[in-house]
C-alpha cells in the first residue's frame, strides 16, 4: 500500500478547531433533539394507554408513521419540503438563523421520539400486573400507585433501552451532514477535503464518536447499578 | 401550491429505477437491501457464535468488533469504506460494492448481538440434556440450541432487517441511485420537494410497516392477558 500517513494534519492548520466545532454541534443538535424526543416519547407513550380511542389512534399513527421511514428522508422532508409552505416572514427568519440546524434537530427529535415512545411503552408494559394489584391491595390510591410503585420501577426498567436509544440518536445526528449541518462527520469530511488525508481524518472522527458512546454507556451503566432494586430487575448475564 | 401529479409523472423512474434498480443507473433500494440483509445476518451468526466461544482469542476480538461498530455512526463506516477500499485494492470500486460492504460489516455487529442473545435465551438444561444423550458440543449447538434460538430471535431479527432496510437510504450519500437518490434527481428537475419526499416516505413506510406487522405474528403472547 502506497498510502503515506501524516497524522500531523489533525493538529496543524484549522483541523483542531473544526473537530471541536463539529463535536460541539453534534452535542448541541443531539441534546436538543433528545429533549424533543423524550417529550414526544413520553407524551405519545402515555397517550397510547389512555381509555379514549381517538387519542390512542393519533399516538399510534405518530409512532408507526415516523419510525418506519428513514431518518434521511425526514431530513430532506423537513429541510427542503416544509419551509416553502411556511409563511414568508417565518421562512426568512429561519434561513437567517441556521435553518439546516433547526430542520435537522426537528427531524432527529421527531424520528427518535417515535422510537423512544416504544421504549417507554414496552417498559411500562413489562411491569407485572401483580405490582398494580399488590399496590392497590395495600390501600394505595391510583395516584399513589403510580407515584410510589409503577413510575419508580418503570424508570429503572427503561434506563438500559433508553440509553441505547439515546446513543442511537447521537450517532444518527451524523445524518444531518446531508443537509449541511456542520457536525462532527461533516467536519471530518472537511478535513479530508482540505488535506486529502482520509484515513487520519476518519480516524479522528471515529475515535471521538467511540469515546462519546463508551463514556455515556459507562455512566448510564453505573446509574443503572446504583439505582437497581435488588431482586427485582434481573440483568441478563450479570 | 401542492401538485401530487409530479409523483404520478415520475412514478416509473422512482419505483422501477429507484426502488427496484431496473434502469440505466443500476442501483435500487431492494438490490442493496436484500443481499445486505442476507450477508449481514450470515456474518452476524459467526460473530454471535464467536462471542460465546470459550477461547478468549476468539471471544475478545469478536467483542471488540461489536463494540467498535456499535459505537460509530453508519455514515462514518460508509465514508471509511468509500475512501479506504479503493486505497487498499488499488482499483476504483462502484458505489454498489462500497455500500454493500459497509452495510454488511456494520449490520453484522448488530445481528451478532441478536444471535448471541438468542443462543443465551435457550435454557442451560437443553445443553445438558443434549450432552447426556451423547451429542457432541457441535451437534448440540446445531440440532438443539440453534433451532430454538432462531425461533426466539425472529422478532429482533425482523426489527433489525427493518432498520437495515431504512438505512439503505444512506447509500445515496455516496451517489448510489436508490429510492432516496431517485427522488433527489427528480426533485432537481421538478422542484417539488414536499410532494416527492412525502411520497418516498410513504413507500418506505409501506414496506417497513408490513414487515413489522409480519414480525408481530412471531412475538410470544403476553402472559396472563
Amino acid at each position: 500500500m502506497s498510502y503515506e500517513f501524516r497524522w500531523s494534519v489533525l493538529w496543524s492548520g484549522q483541523s483542531g478547531a473544526w473537530l471541536l466545532q463539529g463535536l460541539l454541534t453534534t452535542l448541541a443538535i443531539s441534546a436538543l433533539a433528545w429533549v424533543l424526543a423524550a417529550a414526544l416519547g413520553i407524551l405519545s407513550g402515555a397517550l397510547r394507554t389512555v381509555p379514549w380511542r381517538p387519542l390512542r389512534a393519533a399516538a399510534a399513527f405518530y409512532v408507526e408513521f415516523f419510525r418506519n421511514v428513514p431518518l434521511l428522508v425526514w431530513m430532506f422532508f423537513w429541510y427542503f419540503g416544509v419551509p416553502p409552505l411556511l409563511p414568508a416572514a417565518f421562512r426568512g427568519w429561519l434561513f437567517d438563523h441556521g435553518a439546516e440546524f433547526w430542520a435537522g434537530m426537528f427531524a432527529l427529535g421527531v424520528y427518535h421520539g417515535a422510537r423512544m415512545s416504544e421504549v417507554i411503552r414496552s417498559g411500562i408494559q413489562s411491569i407485572p400486573r401483580t405490582q398494580f394489584e399488590a399496590a392497590y391491595a395495600m390501600g394505595l390510591t391510583t395516584a399513589q400507585v403510580y407515584r410510589l410503585v409503577i413510575v419508580p420501577i418503570a424508570l429503572r426498567l427503561i434506563v438500559p433501552p433508553a440509553t441505547n436509544e439515546s446513543l442511537n440518536l447521537l450517532k444518527n445526528s451524523s445524518v444531518a451532514l446531508t443537509i449541511s449541518v456542520a457536525e462532527l462527520t461533516f467536519q471530518t469530511r472537511q478535513i479530508e477535503t482540505y488535506t486529502a488525508k482520509a484515513i487520519e481524518a476518519l480516524t479522528a472522527g471515529t475515535v471521538i464518536y467511540l469515546a462519546l458512546c463508551l463514556l455515556i454507556a459507562g455512566v448510564m451503566g453505573r446509574v443503572e447499578r446504583r439505582f437497581a432494586i435488588p431482586g427485582l430487575i434481573v440483568r441478563g448475564g450479570a | 401550491m401542492l401538485d401530487f401529479g409530479v409523483v404520478l409523472k415520475n412514478l416509473g423512474f422512482l419505483l422501477v429505477q429507484g426502488f427496484l434498480g431496473l434502469g440505466a443507473f443500476g442501483g435500487g433500494t431492494l438490490a442493496l437491501a436484500v443481499p445486505a440483509i442476507a450477508l449481514g445476518f450470515l456474518l452476524g451468526i459467526f460473530i454471535g457464535l464467536a462471542r460465546l466461544a470459550r477461547s478468549p482469542l476468539v471471544r475478545l476480538p469478536a467483542a471488540a468488533y461489536v463494540e467498535l461498530f456499535r459505537g460509530v455512526p453508519l455514515v462514518m463506516v460508509i465514508f471509511w469504506m468509500w475512501f479506504v477500499i479503493p486505497q487498499l485494492l488499488r482499483l476504483p470500486i462502484p458505489e454498489y460494492g462500497v455500500a454493500l460492504t459497509a452495510f454488511v460489516i456494520f449490520e453484522a455487529a448488530y445481528f451478532g448481538e441478536i444471535v448471541r442473545a438468542g443462543i443465551q435465551s435457550v435454557p442451560r438444561g437443553q445443553v445438558e440434556a443434549a450432552a447426556s444423550i451423547g451429542l457432541t458440543r457441535a451437534q448440540a449447538m446445531l440440532w438443539v440450541v440453534l433451532p430454538q434460538a432462531l425461533r426466539n430471535m425472529v422478532p429482533s431479527l425482523v426489527t433489525q432487517m427493518i432498520v437495515l432496510f431504512k438505512d439503505t437510504s444512506l447509500a445515496s450519500i455516496i451517489g448510489y441511485v436508490d429510492l432516496t437518490k431517485a427522488a433527489q434527481i427528480v426533485n432537481n428537475r421538478e422542484i417539488r420537494p414536499f410532494e416527492l419526499y412525502l411520497f418516498i416516505a410513504l413507500v418506505y413506510w409501506a414496506c417497513a410497516y408490513s414487515m413489522s406487522r409480519f414480525a408481530r405474528r412471531f412475538e410470544p403472547r403476553p402472559q396472563g392477558a
